[in-house]
């Protein structure tokens, strides 16, 4: 989130889109309810489905899966035409007056960018940039030419709107199956706060994995900060852009780096190509990019600071600076590693091992029987979670027989961890608040706290390098381990050393001194020479000399806007708006004088306010320094440049990889070009001519949790059984009854449940045809108290999901693909 | 609230006086339910489950959200999900908490013959005292709103307490304290009407809903639970709630002029046999 949970209740506005809070967020959801009931805030909710969101909207549409760049694509159209953006902003704080260079080709006519290789499905990119002068001519131009008028026909702002102006709300009709009217309806209410010049109002945009799990899903968020960056709403307090965590500290996970391409604080791993510390930071240090006469503070040229605390707080005294900073302990990613690609190297027979925490991989999905066909093929597994679930059970999966069963060779282990209520640590959620936790009950039996057990296999490991050395023991002997009890470390030592410490007497700019062995009051303070070391350098200022700032329970709120800044500690540097220099005019006076965040005080020559500034404190709005801080240009990206983002530098609708139609928008590139796909015998695709022609989309239920609920005997009385949501119409077709069982198969797998026959599903015209939605919770699986006891099919809806997944996230595509349903 | 809520009021089945009735100053309590602003998360379900401390029951599927058909001896709290499509093509999907509405004027408490079975406090909480039910289910009858379940085992009739336990000392219902969105609000009577009447002003004034209002049915006397409905012409679509409550015919006849007869035929019949006597004297006794 760009803001925060209780943030929602200063809204005036809410697009609610590609997400179902009141279903899996019931207790945020209270924040929305909130701006309803306190500021008649309004709420627009989009989904394939009249969900328990839309039951308390006031405006819902139903949308074909997989159709939301061409909604937004149309938002922003209609928000251009009809003058419902805050120019000011738009000129000011985002790229459009940039100048892009002349050889960029929008995909207006064969629907890809300019620099597609056709035989290779690879992009040039050096098309996409702006036009200006210095750099090192690979990258951003140091100087950008700009035309703050934005009349310049190559200025981002002009080509904006051409690329735009396709998406009109005939093609949206088309597209997405949302009525002329209807679309305009929904513009128009959530534009309505622009209406007239106002700049006073604020509008938010919610979202979760319903935008994510597309294999364009990155790019329909983009399109959604697109509309909030012409709208003027990032930075403010009640707008932004927000990604509704869908766990507990999935937050957390993210900024940690659990995710191959990222090591912790989002900084970008090595390759094979970085031969040293010095190349790998001149590779991903950006250097600023802007208009002769504006500022740009580039955050990210901080990098090495980052890194080299970092290297110090993972190799401690081992990291020197003649060693590079032990940089070469760091693996060099060769190659994707991230899920999809994993379990398809397993069942190509690459990868021979699998530990599992935390996690039940095999219902995760997607594509569930090519899993745990590959997991046949490991030699090794191990699984540590609290309850059996299905993935320790992989072999014992429905459909393996006794005899085949013997033929399994993979051996199998189960550790017994702990629950969240068993250890303590914090969580991060999607407000980025790190909170503490404390323990509620000791794990139960031999069960062994997590952390514990991995501590355990990492000391049996380095003592097995100590001994027998190997190829390249030197990363794993030389790991920093100084915890008090290294076979169990205390999370609050690990927290400890995370928000990191002076290794020596330092100084900070303003001379302020910090003793060594001190803990770091915040990352302005990291160094790259070795005398700071810090495990994440987002989350320093965390746990400080004044104590652990995430245990605070401090519940006063001098904004009055929900901020309480005693309560947690937010990153980075307990922001709790980010870009919150955006909520202020050019002059740096808020927009709207009620719902005051950070402002400049010409007096002081500083930006104050009841939020902390994420900005750089002295720099006077004259000056024109940028808000978007980590950003080299220093402004909002309408346009992104260059790498950014794998399919081009407007968001463009593509079809579901599975679509029942064709892409009207250039019939000749139907998908995303640059899709990421895989070829082994179990990757297989459904097309409407095959048979499949009932769009499908898979979700959870407030009632479960993921699959461990299953195990719970009130959550398992509140939803007993596996469904299938199909609509009346549909049901009456194939003469299928509320309770009837009902049969889904896709070109991957079947799945066969009772069906649920409601009127929250209709049939929608897409393209002038008639097609039909289905959806289905993933809750249900073959271990469980109802499966068990036999009382469902004991499948896997993730058996009918397709491993085809997002080129910048990796993201698979559970919302919109193809289906046949039948009567079982 | 105050400890002094548990003051009894009126008692079921009981002659004469209610002990310490009217002794002190106090107020009604009620709930005030805000469908508008209700999610179906079932929280209030599972809270009231745990705080009764009632077991897992098998459920089965039923084609849609709802836990079960109806509320049960041993679940008081039941979520009603109701689809519903307006003649103009407007899709509503209705929630409304299910559950015992504590009438001020109670058909359960009319109805009952055992003394002490069902008690009605001065804050309005029905509640019944199971050690005192005898088992006849005529409460059953008397509910309007179809609440009180019986328990087949033990004979004994059981619903929502409002939480008397939790009320009486102090803390609010279970079902409110879980519920995430706010839409359940517990207070007295008189503020729970004030916000029930600012909420309906707010949802005619701001959104679609012209006909919003108050659901405090004045058949039984108004309720201590009370509803803020999209319609209220209407509250029969949200699960069955019936438009104009009341106590049934029989019952108020039961309680009223048939025990009124019932009583004339009694003295009627003691009065007879003491003519009787009066003009024929003792029974004589035939010796063989």
């Amino acid at each position: 989130m760009t803001n925060g949970w209780i943030d929602i209740k200063n809204t005036d506005m809410m697009l609610i889109m590609g997400g179902n809070p009141a279903e899996n967020h019931p207790c945020g959801f209270k924040w929305p309810i909130e701006a309803k009931r306190q500021r008649n805030a309004k709420m627009i909710v989009v989904d394939p489905r009249f969900t328990r969101t839309a039951a308390t909207a006031d405006m819902f549409v139903q949308i074909r899966a997989g159709s939301d760049i061409a909604f937004l694509g149309g938002m922003i159209n209609y928000a251009l035409a009809n003058g419902r953006i805050n120019k000011e902003y738009v000129a000011n704080f985002t790229n459009a007056p940039f100048v892009v260079k002349d050889d960029f080709k929008l995909p207006e006519e064969d629907g890809v960018f300019s620099g597609f290789d056709a035989a290779t499905q690879v992009y040039d990119k050096s098309t996409w940039n702006y036009q200006g002068s210095g750099g090192t001519g690979k990258g951003l131009p140091e100087k950008v030419t700009s035309d703050p008028s934005l009349e310049n026909p190559r200025c981002v702002y002009q080509l904006l709107k051409k690329h735009y102006s396709r998406y009109t709300p005939e093609m949206v009709e088309k597209i997405t199956g949302i009525p002329k009217e209807k679309f305009l309806a929904a513009a128009d209410l959530f534009t309505s706060i622009r209406k007239d010049g106002d700049t006073k109002k604020v509008a938010t945009v919610i979202y979760a994995v319903g935008w994510t799990q597309h294999t364009f899903g990155s790019q329909i968020i983009r399109t959604a900060a697109m509309l909030q960056l012409l709208m003027g709403n990032v930075g403010r307090a009640g707008g932004g852009v927000n990604a509704l965590r869908g766990h507990s500290n999935i937050q957390g996970a993210t900024d940690i780096a659990g995710i191959f391409d990222n090591l912790p604080g989002y900084l970008k791993v090595p390759t094979p190509a970085d031969t040293d510390f010095k190349a790998w930071m001149t590779r991903i240090t950006p250097t600023s990019s802007k208009p002769g006469d504006w500022e740009s503070w580039n955050y990210w040229s901080n990098t090495p600071k980052f890194a080299v605390s970092l290297l110090k707080a993972m190799y401690g005294d081992a990291a020197k600076k003649e060693n590079d900073w032990a940089f070469h302990y760091l693996p060099k990613v060769d190659r994707n590693y991230s899920w999809t690609y994993l379990w398809d190297g397993m069942y190509n027979g690459h990868v021979k091992g699998l530990l599992a925490f935390g996690m039940n991989g095999v219902m995760v999905g997607p594509n569930s029987g090519k899993n745990i066909d590959a997991l046949k093929k490991a030699d090794w597994l191990v699984v540590c979670d609290i309850y059996p679930d299905e993935t320790s059970e992989f072999w014992k999966s429905p459909g393996i027989k006794p005899e085949e069963m013997k033929n399994i060779k993979t051996e199998v282990y189960r550790l017994p961890g702990a629950g969240f209520a068993e250890k303590d640590g914090t969580f991060v959620n999607s407000a980025r608040w790190l909170q503490w936790k404390w323990v509620a009950v000791p794990p139960p039996g031999n069960a062994k706290l997590d952390h514990e057990i991995l501590a355990r296999i990492f000391l049996k490991v380095r003592e097995l390098y100590q001994k027998e050395g190997g190829k390249f023991p030197d990363p794993i002997v030389n790991l920093s381990w100084g915890y008090t009890n290294p076979q169990s470390p205390s999370l609050a030592e690990v927290a400890r050393e995370l928000n990191g410490k002076a290794l020596a007497d330092i100084k900070d700019a303003t001379g302020a001194e910090l003793k060594s062995g001190q803990q770091l009051p915040g990352f302005a303070w990291l160094k790259d020479d070795g005398s700071t070391s810090c495990g994440i350098w987002i989350w320093c200022g965390s746990w400080t000399e004044a104590g652990a700032l995430i245990q605070r329970r401090g519940t006063d709120d001098p904004s009055g806007l929900g901020a309480y800044p005693n309560w947690g500690w937010s990153w980075p540097m307990n922001r709790r708006v980010l870009y919150n220099r955006a909520s202020c005019d050019v002059s740096g006076k808020p927009w709207d004088g009620s719902r005051k965040q950070v402002w400049w005080n010409e007096a002081q020559k500083k930006w104050v306010g009841v939020d902390v500034p994420d900005f750089k404190a002295d720099s006077a709005p004259k000056d024109h320094m940028g808000p978007f801080i980590m950003n080299p240009e220093g402004v909002g990206r309408l346009f992104a440049p260059l790498a950014a983002m794998a399919e081009g530098p407007f968001p463009e609708h593509y079809e579901p990889f599975e679509s029942p139609t064709v892409n009207l928008l250039h019939p000749k590139q139907q998908n995303n070009p640059v899709v990421k796909k895989f070829t082994s015998a179990a990757d297989k695709w459904g097309t409407k001519e095959s048979g499949f022609n009932v769009i499908c989309t898979t979700y959870r239920l407030t009632e479960h949790y993921h699959y461990w609920t299953k195990n719970n005997p009130v959550n398992v009385q509140l939803v007993p059984e596996p469904f299938v949501e199909l609509p009346v119409e549909l049901a009456s077709d194939l003469g299928i009854k509320g309770g009837d069982k009902v049969k889904v198969s896709s070109a991957r797998g079947i799945y066969i449940a009772k069906a649920m026959v409601t009127h929250r599903i209709k049939p929608m015209q897409i393209n002038g045809e008639k097609v039909y939605q289905i959806g289905m919770p993933i809750h249900f699986g073959y271990r469980g108290i109802q499966e068990d006891e036999g009382r469902t099919e004991r499948m896997l809806v993730n058996e009918l999901t397709p491993a085809v997944v997002d080129p910048n996230a990796y993201t698979p595509e559970f919302k919109g693909f193809l289906v046949k349903v039948e009567k079982a | 609230m105050s400890n002094g809520t548990l003051e009894i009021k009126a008692i079921s089945g009981h002659t004469g006086t209610v002990p310490g009735r009217d002794t002190s100053r106090d107020y009604a309590v009620a709930k005030l339910i805000d469908v508008t602003t209700c999610i179906g998360c079932k929280a209030c379900e599972v809270a009231c489950l745990e705080w009764n401390g009632y077991p897992f029951r098998e459920t089965t599927f039923d084609n849609t959200y709802q836990t079960m058909p109806d509320t049960a001896w041993n679940y008081y709290n039941l979520i009603r999900f109701d689809e519903h499509t307006a003649e103009d093509g407007t899709f509503s999907w209705l929630m409304r908490k299910d559950g015992c509405m504590h009438c001020a004027d109670p058909g359960c408490l009319r109805a009952c013959p055992s003394d002490g079975a069902i008690v009605q406090y001065a804050n309005g909480i029905v509640d019944f005292q199971q050690e005192n039910c005898i088992g006849c289910q005529y409460c059953v009858t008397g509910c309007p709103f179809n609440i009180p379940k019986f328990n087949a085992e033990t004979k004994k009739v059981h619903k929502c307490t409002l939480c008397s336990d939790r009320v009486g000392v102090g803390l609010e219902p279970a079902c409110i304290k879980a519920c995430p969105t706010g839409c359940l609000h517990f207070g007295s009577k008189d503020d729970m009407k004030d916000l029930a009447e600012k909420r309906v002003a707010q949802l005619k004034e701001h959104t679609s809903h012209k006909n919003a209002g108050v659901y405090d049915p004045a058949g039984v006397g108004g309720t201590h639970v009370m509803y803020v409905l999209h319609d209220i012409e209407h509250p029969e679509r949200y699960g069955g709630l019936p438009k104009d409550p009341q106590v049934p015919l029989l019952v108020r006849m039961w309680k009223g002029p048939v025990k009124w007869l019932g009583n004339l035929a009694m003295v009627a019949g003691i009065v007879g046999v003491a003519a009787h006597y009066v003009r024929f004297g003792p029974k004589e006794k035939h010796e063989d």
